[in-house]
């Protein structure tokens, strides 16, 4: 039954791709953001905040339109793209990534921000009063004290990220073997005649993704929970 | 010397101090919750900045409001001990120790480690350590950095008696090894008079008295309030 046709092989590849690319691309801002909102308070922290969580709530369909508009042959930002190196963004496999990342990007921001919240800032002035500069302290306290966070964020946002589609199909289309992800060919197949047992076929592969993804973000959670952090 | 002169206004609260002690031995900084104690500390340390006054140590200038002078916090050469250690949970002992140890020679590692007895402990995680491991491991991970001065704030109050005793002995001899000056934090008169070469007590901000080896008992308001009786029950 778990026997895939090449298309929904590619699906499956693309969706695995796209979510590690989104995850990867996205972490070093979603480090500097969750931290920034964890541990400092400034003039606009509750609108950057609100910003930061705004594609949560919004529709994704909304989300995909405005990137469209906005990355668009014609839009403020991908028109001087194309026009300046030849990149065209919409209905690219780039645009897979972008998709995942900006659904995905939250969730990780979120878990980075509580992880940094629970750390004791008394453990940066016990690093101060040994000499440790702020970069030092950043690297060698902060974000491994950040580890679990980042750890759980990461799984988070990457779940997010194999199961999106309304952002997707929107700014990348549903082009099969360029931007046909598990979700896109799974939405494919249930519109098909004789379909059913595909389709069942990839609910069975969303399921255990998505599990495998929870059960690790869980174990991480727990980790935190008991204070075990990693070296 | 320690030469302490601040004026630091908060809100009801106002710190207001004139402090010079030897820096030598160990000062015992006495008061009840909220007179000061821990905002002093942070001022000494750096992580507060005073409204105006000066800091000196051994004739080093560590702030002064009048000529703009604020040596940050890992520049001062003043190490803190918290009260529950605080040592980082996901580095083993020996890290910690090493952490501010730069220059540190190889008589004064083994110096510090002997004396506070932490040889079998330096592969351990903090998570693992009692009490009073964890607390004379933060003291020596302090010592390691060769502060001019060790500021250890109520190190020993989350012990049990005979821990806090031991504990106690231990930091009065690693002073007497080490000589690093230090200043210690207690809401207790019976710890100060067994540690301390002198006494400065704190109480509303103010120093109340300072130089006594003899500390005067410290009142909690809150048990110090008489509780209203109603006559007739």
């Amino acid at each position: 039954m778990l026997q895939l046709s090449p298309m929904e092989q590619e699906a499956l590849m693309l969706s695995l791709s796209a979510s590690s690319k989104a995850v990867l691309f996205s972490l070093p801002l979603a480090i500097a953001l969750g931290w920034l909102l964890g541990t400092r308070r400034f003039p606009g922290h509750a609108l950057l905040n609100a910003v930061v969580h705004l594609p949560l709530v919004l529709p994704p369909v909304v989300l995909g339109y405005l990137m469209l508009v906005l990355l668009g042959r014609n839009g403020p930002l991908g028109g001087p793209l194309y026009d300046l190196f030849g990149i065209r963004i919409a209905f690219s496999s780039s645009a897979v990534v972008i998709a995942c990342a900006v659904v995905g990007f939250p969730l990780m921001v979120r878990a980075i921000r509580q992880s940094a919240e629970s750390i004791d800032p008394r453990y940066a002035r016990a690093a101060r009063s040994l000499g440790a500069s702020e970069a030092r302290i950043f690297v060698s306290v902060t974000l491994p004290l950040m580890a679990p966070g980042i750890l759980a964020g990461i799984t988070l946002a990457f779940a997010r990220a194999v199961g999106e589609f309304g952002a997707t199909i929107t700014l990348a289309g549903n082009i099969p073997g360029k931007t046909q992800t598990l979700p896109l060919a799974l939405f494919n197949v249930t519109q098909s005649p004789g379909g059913d047992m595909a389709a069942l076929r990839l609910c069975v592969l969303s399921l255990i993704l998505a599990g495998a993804a929870l059960l690790a973000s869980e174990a991480i959670a727990r980790k935190v929970h008991h204070g075990e952090v990693p070296a | 010397m320690i030469e302490v002169h601040l004026h630091h206004p908060r809100g009801d609260f106002c710190l207001d101090v004139d402090i010079s002690v030897p820096a030598q031995g160990i000062t015992g900084l006495i008061g009840r919750s909220g007179s000061g104690k821990s905002t002093l500390f942070s001022c000494l340390a750096g992580h507060i900045r005073p409204t105006a006054g000066c800091i000196s140590l051994r004739g080093r200038s560590l702030y002064n409001s009048e000529l703009g002078i604020n040596v940050p916090p890992a520049q001062r050469g003043v190490g803190l001990v918290f009260q529950d250690g605080l040592l980082f949970p996901h580095m083993t002992v020996a890290r910690n120790l090493a952490y501010g140890a730069r220059n540190v020679g190889t008589d004064f590692w083994n110096e510090v480690i002997s004396a506070l007895d932490l040889g079998h402990l330096l592969g351990a995680r903090p998570g693992r350590l009692s009490g009073g491991e964890r607390q004379r491991a933060a003291i020596a991970r302090a010592l390691m950095a060769e502060p001019d001065l060790l500021l250890l704030d109520e190190p020993v109050s989350a012990l049990d008696p005979d821990l806090k005793g031991r504990t106690l002995d231990l930091i009065a001899r690693v002073q007497d090894r080490t000589r690093v000056p230090m200043i210690f934090i207690s809401h207790a008169p019976e710890e100060v008079r067994r540690l301390c070469d002198r006494v400065i007590t704190l109480s509303d901000g103010r120093i109340t008295t300072q130089g006594d080896r003899t500390p005067p008992p410290v009142r909690d308001t809150c048990r110090a309030v008489p509780i209203p009786v109603r006559m007739g029950q």
